[in-house]
């Protein structure tokens, strides 16, 4: 029983600091995507005042559903022209890993309350 | 008496190591700005900084700008360091809310010039810079906004002219003038590699427009803002 438990503290202490680096979506959303999209993920960020193309609502189940999972992920991963969107969307692929990414959209889907 | 004389030693001895630079910046600026090092890895570890690294100001500032600014400090991000730590939601979009902006301390003009010192000799880069990444040149303004806003999209984040553009980032009409061309063009390769966490993204804009975007902010670093 003691060396079961002294293997489980240590399996804990191995993996804590990859828990602890990777950051959750609504953090990331708060720190990336709050400037353009919002602190309420209306598309109505601090930075709409002077922007050629306004961003997208987040909140709309309407303009949510006709973007698959997939289109969301490549335009978090590679930005707005890899779907033929704004240029004002950048690439995010330096900043987020793949995981972070995909629980960024799912995170898009609770906002939007749509698949 | 000799007592008195070692106490009145000990007190020439602090009361200059207290003037040095190196004593400023740990007494004046450590509070906001990491001076050692490492970046944030971590948003948990951005959210807590106040101010921008100093540990590679070295390599990152001119030392004439930071001397002039370090006396007489402006706001350089309109909406705070992190950005998201001092807006609210407005009437038709989210604003500024600067009651949870503060001020940068001024320092006298000899502080300022002891500090400047202290921090060109920070030069911990987490990147190798290369004296020649600017290769010089110049750009029209025109031609500049275009690779800047039109084909790489900066603007959405950082203001062109007092007024005008994003708020979220540093202006970037003053950028030549504060910064080093060659960390310009390093950050602007590669902005993770300086700061793992840093709000501005990658663009995998090529080398080209690197260049055109330097010699931009050269361009508008030439025109008098505060006459406009």
């Amino acid at each position: 029983m003691k060396n079961e438990l002294t293997v489980f503290l240590l399996v804990f202490a191995v993996l804590l600091p990859g828990i602890g680096l990777a950051a959750s979506a609504e953090d990331n959303y708060k720190t990336y995507c709050w400037q353009c999209h919002g602190m309420q993920g209306n598309g109505m960020g601090v930075n709409v005042r002077d922007m050629s193309v306004q961003p997208r609502d987040h909140t709309s189940a309407k303009a949510m559903r006709s973007r698959s999972d997939d289109d969301l992920f490549k335009v978090i991963k590679h930005g707005g022209l890899a779907i033929d969107k704004s240029v004002l969307m950048p690439p995010w692929d330096a900043t987020f890993t793949d995981q972070e990414i995909h629980e960024l959209v799912a995170y898009l889907r609770e906002l939007c309350r749509c698949r | 008496m000799r007592a008195t004389i070692s106490l009145l030693l000990l007190f020439l001895s602090a009361s200059s190591w207290a003037d040095t630079g190196e004593q400023l910046l740990q007494q004046r600026c450590a509070s906001c700005h990491d001076l050692q090092g490492p970046a944030a890895s971590t948003l948990e570890d951005l959210w807590q900084r106040k101010g921008p690294d100093l540990f590679y100001a070295g390599v990152k500032y001119r030392p004439q700008w930071l001397r002039q600014w370090l006396q007489k400090p402006r706001r350089i991000r309109p909406a705070g360091y992190l950005y998201f730590q001092h807006i609210k939601p407005g009437e038709k979009h989210d604003v500024i809310d600067a009651s949870t902006l503060s001020e940068h301390m001024a320092l006298s003009a000899d502080e300022a010039r002891k500090v400047t010192e202290a921090l060109m000799t920070r030069k911990a880069a987490p990147v190798q810079v290369k004296g020649d990444e600017f290769g010089g040149g110049s750009i029209s303004i025109t031609f500049g906004e275009m690779v800047f806003d039109k084909f790489n999209g900066c603007m959405a984040c950082h203001e062109i002219e007092p007024g005008y553009g994003g708020l979220s980032g540093p202006e970037v009409y003053t950028a030549a003038k504060r910064m080093q061309s060659a960390y310009l063009v390093s950050f602007i390769r590669d902005p993770q590699a300086w700061n793992p966490k840093t709000p501005m993204p990658n663009k995998h804009t090529s080398e080209l427009n690197i260049q055109k975007i330097v010699r931009y902010f050269h361009a508008l670093a030439k025109e008098n803002w505060d006459e406009k």
